[in-house]
């Protein structure tokens, strides 16, 4: 792993049964950017981005985050690694049961020595971020798709981890949340150095944050471009990522 | 991370050092706090040696500025994230929910409940027209769908009745035997436990298995649906949830309830006779004795009342369903109404019926 690097896959390979999602998929995440998962629906955006967080096993290939293991690290390193990661889930995943800052509060007060006021206080800051404080005694049930997407990075935000998995952060928004969201992870990531790791189908949102990108393919089984997004627009030459950057039909 | 406060002139310095982040934050948190709570205006938070900031360590030191001492120092990006989460925090707070007086909370309790009873007059009349309507055209009823709801709230739930019946016959006719015994009058037991089944016991334990087993299952589902707005689909197709989701389900608790409340009393008269074999008595002692205290009138009043208690059970899980919410927690609410209500529900009853019987003369 080079120095500037904080992720490394492997020759990664996820296989469900005798169905092969994408095969021997090899790239490197530098510190501090935002690197984007593309594709078509059904690729494996989204399973490659489950494979990096140690939710499903790769057939093939190994994943290391800061260094670590993903899949051969166990007890606390598991555990220290887990910290060092946040994710931000397609549908929230919030806790019904907890208001948005119950839910951010929760990993501060599992991993973290903080009194009570201060977890109220770094949950209310985390809020203010996502630009959702007036809604921290909602409850999910009680916001909009929109802040919901909001409130999960604010979650994921919570431990201030270095790195942050987005799982189609603007799906199913409309374009001007969808464009809100897209400039506060392009601000956190300025102001804050954190990299991201975005997993999304949405054109606009690749274009706008995404510094580097790498693409999968469903007939290909496997990762077909990989690059600059501005770049991949104006120069691609394989007809797929030509087809999915001018919005073409295959 | 360190932290250390020295007296420089009539200023107070924190200077700080190496990286506040999440971790350091928690372990400076409170001494930080005190020291600029203790230093006030005169207080300086030195973040030139400070190399890197999140930003809980960002929040830690504005609320310790809140107390009066400036943040100096800071350089380029300790400063970018310092005014990010200063503005975060800038953001307003939510509003707090007015307090309402004790008497207007009594009010608002009593308008919801207003407003419930009606909803619930509301479903049984719409549930009584779907029914007139489909007794008028018979073929409208769905009745593959009766006999699935049938099979899961029936048949699946003939082990459990059966197990739950003996066990209840054998702890009846030996609590009951035991007291008996002294008077010399055991040989009354199969008239007691027959009796306390075919009446009471059956209907009202069989209703407790459908409560739980069902009418918690239609709730879960029912709440799952309108959670996953299926319900305001079938809706909008011009489909009638009523005569779809919930007609199939209240006729199958209707039909399967005195089932199952005849099956748990001839499994508790089983239990009972098993019983009475171990005390010495014989089975023809006790199929005599159960001849000449049981009467059809009793067979039938229970299994009426088991009727009556499927239909409220089955039309409240129901209900619970489709009133859920939004959210998960939702469905887990309709679920427990659904049972709690179903249960209170047969019990209620049965005082009707216990009433009215003893008025007939039953």
């Amino acid at each position: 792993m080079t120095a500037d690097a904080v992720i490394e896959a492997a020759h990664l390979t996820a296989r469900f049964g005798t169905n092969t999602l994408f095969r021997d998929v090899s790239f490197t995440v530098s510190r501090g950017e935002v690197f984007v998962i593309l594709g078509g629906s059904g690729c494996g955006k989204s399973t490659l981005l489950k494979l990096m967080i140690g939710l499903v096993p790769p057939a093939e290939g190994s994943v290391a985050i800061l260094g670590t293991d993903v899949w051969s690290a166990e007890g606390e390193a598991k555990l220290a690694l887990l910290k060092r990661i946040g994710v931000m889930w397609q549908q929230g995943a919030l806790f019904g049961s907890q208001t948005l800052q119950e839910n951010i509060e929760m990993p501060l007060a599992e991993h973290t020595s903080l009194p009570r006021e201060a977890r109220a206080e770094v949950a209310r800051a985390k809020l203010g971020l996502v630009g959702l404080s007036e809604a921290a005694n909602r409850l999910p049930s009680e916001v909009s798709g929109g802040m919901l997407k909001r409130a999960g990075i604010a979650r994921a935000l919570a431990l201030d981890p270095p790195i942050l998995f987005l799982d189609e952060p603007s799906a199913g928004l409309d374009p001007i949340t969808s464009a809100g969201l897209d400039e506060l992870i392009k601000d956190l990531a300025k102001s804050l150095g954190s990299t991201f790791v975005v997993v999304t189908h949405e054109l606009a949102s690749i274009l706008a944050i995404g510094d580097r990108c790498i693409m999968l393919d469903k007939a290909e089984q496997g990762m077909i471009a990989t690059g600059d997004p501005r770049d991949l627009r104006d120069h691609a030459t394989h007809p797929t990522v030509r087809a999915f950057f001018r919005r073409e039909a295959a | 991370m360190s932290f250390d406060s020295r007296r420089e002139g009539d200023k107070v310095v924190l200077a700080l050092t190496g990286r506040i982040d999440t971790v350091a934050a928690s372990d400076l948190w409170s001494p930080l706090v005190k020291a600029a709570r203790e230093a006030g205006e005169a207080g300086v938070i030195d973040l030139r040696a400070v190399t890197a900031l999140d930003t809980t360590g960002a929040t830690l030191l504005l609320t310790a500025s809140g107390h009066g001492p400036k943040i100096e120092g800071a350089s380029e990006g300790v400063a970018a994230v310092l005014d990010r989460v200063r503005d975060a925090l800038a953001a307003p707070r939510p509003k707090p929910e007015p307090r309402l007086p004790w008497l207007a909370r009594i009010g608002r309790g009593a308008i919801g409940l207003y407003h419930n009873t009606m909803d619930a007059l509301a479903f049984l009349g719409e549930l009584l027209t779907i029914l007139m309507l489909t007794l008028l055209k018979p073929h409208r009823l769905r009745l593959r769908e009766v006999l699935r709801f049938l099979d899961e709230a029936g048949t699946r739930a003939f082990p459990l009745t059966i197990l739950l019946g003996s066990l209840l016959g054998v702890i009846l006719a030996f609590q009951s035997a035991i007291p008996l015994r002294r008077f010399g009058g055991e040989i009354f037991v199969p008239s007691l436990v027959g009796i306390s089944l075919m009446r009471e016991l059956g209907p009202l334990m069989a209703g407790v298995i459908l409560a739980g087993r069902t009418g918690s299952a239609y709730a879960a589902e029912l709440g799952t649906m309108t959670v996953n707005e299926e319900v305001a689909a079938l809706r909008v197709m011009g489909m009638d949830p009523m005569a779809i989701l919930v007609l199939p389900r209240v006729l199958a608790g209707l039909l399967v309830m005195p089932i199952l409340a005849l099956l748990l009393t001839l499994s508790g008269l089983v239990g009972m006779t098993i019983i009475m074999g171990l005390l010495g008595f014989p089975l023809v002692t006790v199929t005599t004795q159960l001849q000449a205290w049981l009467s059809l009138k009793d067979m039938l009043g229970g299994l009426f009342k088991a009727a009556v208690f499927g239909l409220a059970i089955a039309t409240i899980g129901c209900r619970s369903g489709l009133g859920a919410g939004r959210g998960p927690r939702a469905v887990g609410d309709a679920a427990t109404a659904a049972v709690v209500g179903g249960i209170v529900a047969i019990v209620l009853l049965d005082g009707v019926f216990a009433v009215a019987f003893e008025r007939l003369g039953l």
